[in-house]
């Protein structure tokens, strides 16, 4: 169990300074437990790529607290040294486009992460294999990804997300070059993965299909959240 | 950890391949350029070795024979002969000049040497690898092999016929010229011969100067026509010493006596490598240099490019944790897997190549292995810019804005 899986409290992000300051985020509150997929959803420039920079530790907050499982990682500053090490291995990104490595097959383009942290490469493979039998991908472990549809790039992408076992799994636009149906097929496959692994994803979305996909969803707007219920119709 | 550089130099083999075979012929004129220089240094070699010589003595303040014009009087071998120590000496001319066979023109060394008893002195060619030595005084010639002519060929030089009797190797000037040995007196008369008409005019105007054409005396105008129509020059003696004897000293002895100027082995061979080449040398380093600049430009490009068109890739292996030093060393390692290539073919097409270059091309494996290096060197600071350019992308690029 991750604990906590990810609380923020009032979490603030100012760009710059002075006279040409931007307020992005101005006090963001967000829980989201093990196991559960929440959808952020917000108009354009309302902070959702900032807050995901936050929550990824690729930028700084200014202000607020995060938990991670059950540690406290930042507190008006980070409370962790190696910030490299806590996305390697504590935090699973999935992005609007598959962004897979062309030069590396699937399975490395997934085994990629655990060889990083300095897991065996046999090891590291047998995860990916895993993982990718797990999104039904195995069958294209060897190819490359220009040889993948769109639907299977973004498949191994999410393998990629979750071969490490993160406690939470930040997916910015899983869904957008993506049909409906495949768009669904990804919300299946991210709720599947965060029953089976017991991960808390969050989605940042735009997309109409699959907002009613959620169970909870955070509105932001001016860079403050708002919770609300979800149609929660999950995907069948 | 798999190694990243090698993945991307497989997936996109045919940009190495095709810009390491460009860099590769780059990198083969310049190891063609360094052969060439040291080709020149052997040459120059060649000449002071094959001469067979430890001492030079030449006309005084020159830097004779090679470098600069030098006369003596041919008789004064033998003073320096009668100095102890000396086991030989031998008159020597040198002169460059086109030699002719039918339509054909072969630039070519000219080397008189005093045939007959003093055969094997320093100045004979060493050793044939065809016919024989000269013999008669006049109208034989020995000819280096590069020079093209055949046993029996008849050569002309000047305004004389000369049979080639022998063929030698290796036996070329300081600029790399082919070696034509001749009789002395003949090489004599080729330096200093005038055409007819300046010979009767210059007998005319000394039978004309009452100064030699003198009543009480005869026979004195016609001493004065026959020294004046004749030769008495040489432009350097070659000495060869005893086993064991001192070349400094005996040519500062033949130095204070003779007042001529001695130059020993290495002082030749400084002659030779450090002023008559200096300029070839410099010019070829000028080359180097440029030929340095442009691969590495081309490198630095091709680096470039292929970094910027995986920009979004290494935001996206920032992101997910990757060390900027793995990041680095995937570009580095690249930029040097392209000096490897472009190497290796440049070594090979060098190879190749340097035989069918006219002057003498000399590969020598300390410069192929100091080109290596160089070209690694080279490479590595190359990708600096593209290693600068990837550091700097920000992981947060990853995440759509
Ligand atoms: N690097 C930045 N520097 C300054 N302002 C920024 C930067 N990134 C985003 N912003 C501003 O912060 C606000 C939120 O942007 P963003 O998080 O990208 O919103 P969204 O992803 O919801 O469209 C916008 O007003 C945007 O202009
Ligand atoms: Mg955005």
């Amino acid at each position: 169990m991750s604990g906590n899986g990810i609380r923020i409290e009032g979490l603030r992000k100012r760009y710059g300074s002075g006279d040409t300051a931007v307020d992005a985020l101005k006090g963001v509150d967000m829980q989201v437990a093990p196991g559960e997929v929440v959808g952020l959803i917000g108009p354009s420039g309302s902070g959702k790529s900032t807050l995901l920079k936050c929550l990824g530790a690729v930028i700084d907050p200014s202000a607020g607290r995060m938990t991670l499982g059950d540690e406290l990682i930042y507190d008006e500053g980070w409370r962790v040294r190696d910030l490299r090490a806590l996305r390697r291995d504590r935090i699973g990104f999935v992005f609007q486009a598959p962004y897979l490595i062309p030069f590396l097959d699937v399975t490395d383009n997934v085994a990629l992460l655990p060889m990083l942290a300095g897991v065996p490469n046999e090891e590291a493979r047998s995860r990916a294999l895993e993982l990718l039998s797990a999104l039904d991908v195995q069958h294209r472990a060897r190819a490359m990804p220009t040889e993948l549809s769109g639907g299977e790039q973004q498949r191994v992408a999410i393998a990629r997300g979750l071969v490490n076992r993160p406690p939470v799994i930040l997916a910015d636009e899983p869904t957008a070059p993506l049909d409906s149906e495949r768009a669904m097929a990804v919300i299946r496959i991210l709720n599947e993965m965060a029953q089976r692994y017991d991960t808390a994803i969050i989605v940042v979305t735009h997309d109409e299909k699959i907002i009613p996909t959620f169970k909870r969803i955070y509105h932001i707007r001016d860079g403050v959240t708002h919770e609300e219920a979800g149609a929660g119709r999950g995907v069948e | 950890m798999i190694s990243l550089a090698g993945r991307d130099i497989l997936h996109s083999w045919g940009k190495f391949v095709f810009t390491g075979f460009g860099l590769g012929l780059l990198i083969g004129v310049t190891l063609v350029m360094a052969g060439v220089y040291r080709g020149m240094v052997d040459d120059a070699k060649a000449l002071l070795d094959n001469s067979g010589a430890d001492l030079w003595v030449v006309q005084q303040d020159t830097l004779g024979p090679y470098a600069e014009p030098s006369s003596l009087n041919d008789d004064l071998y033998r003073t320096i002969l009668a100095l102890p120590g000396v086991a030989e000496a031998a008159n020597v001319t040198y002169l460059t000049m086109q030699v002719r066979l039918d339509e054909r023109d072969v630039r070519s060394m000219i080397v008189g040497i005093v045939p007959g008893p003093t055969r094997g002195a320093p100045g004979w060619p060493p050793y044939l690898v065809a016919g024989r030595q000269i013999t008669r005084g006049h109208y034989e010639a020995v000819a280096d092999v590069a020079t093209g002519f055949q046993l029996g060929d008849r050569i002309g030089i000047r305004r004389n016929q000369y049979t080639v009797v022998g063929l030698t190797r290796r036996m070329v000037s300081s600029g790399g010229d082919p070696m034509v040995f001749i009789p002395l007196k003949d090489a004599q008369e080729a330096q200093f011969l005038k055409d007819n008409d300046a010979i009767w005019q210059s007998r005319r105007r000394t039978a004309t100067n009452p100064a030699f054409d003198r009543a009480g005396v005869p026979g004195l105008l016609d001493a004065v026509l026959d020294s004046q129509s004749s030769n008495n020059f040489v432009n350097a003696v070659l000495v060869r010493l005893d086993a064991g004897a001192e070349p400094d000293a005996i040519g500062a002895a033949i130095r204070r006596w003779q007042r001529l100027t001695v130059y020993t082995r290495p002082q030749m061979e400084q002659i030779l490598v450090g002023k008559l080449i200096a300029t070839s040398a410099k010019q070829i380093g000028m080359f180097l240099v440029i030929l340095a600049v442009v691969s590495a430009a081309i490198v630095a490009f091709i680096i470039y490019t292929l970094t910027m068109d995986k920009i979004r890739e290494i935001a996206v292996l920032k992101l997910i944790g990757t060390r900027n030093r793995t990041i680095a060393a995937m570009i580095l390692q690249q930029a040097i897997a392209l000096g490897v290539i472009g190497f290796a073919v440049g070594k090979i097409t060098a190879t190749y190549a340097a035989p069918l270059f006219p002057k003498y091309v000399l590969l020598m494996p300390q410069d192929s292995v100091a080109g290596f290096l160089a070209v690694l060197a080279i490479c590595a600071l190359a990708s600096l810019i593209a290693i600068r350019m990837a550091l700097r992308v920000d992981p947060a690029a990853a995440i759509g804005g």
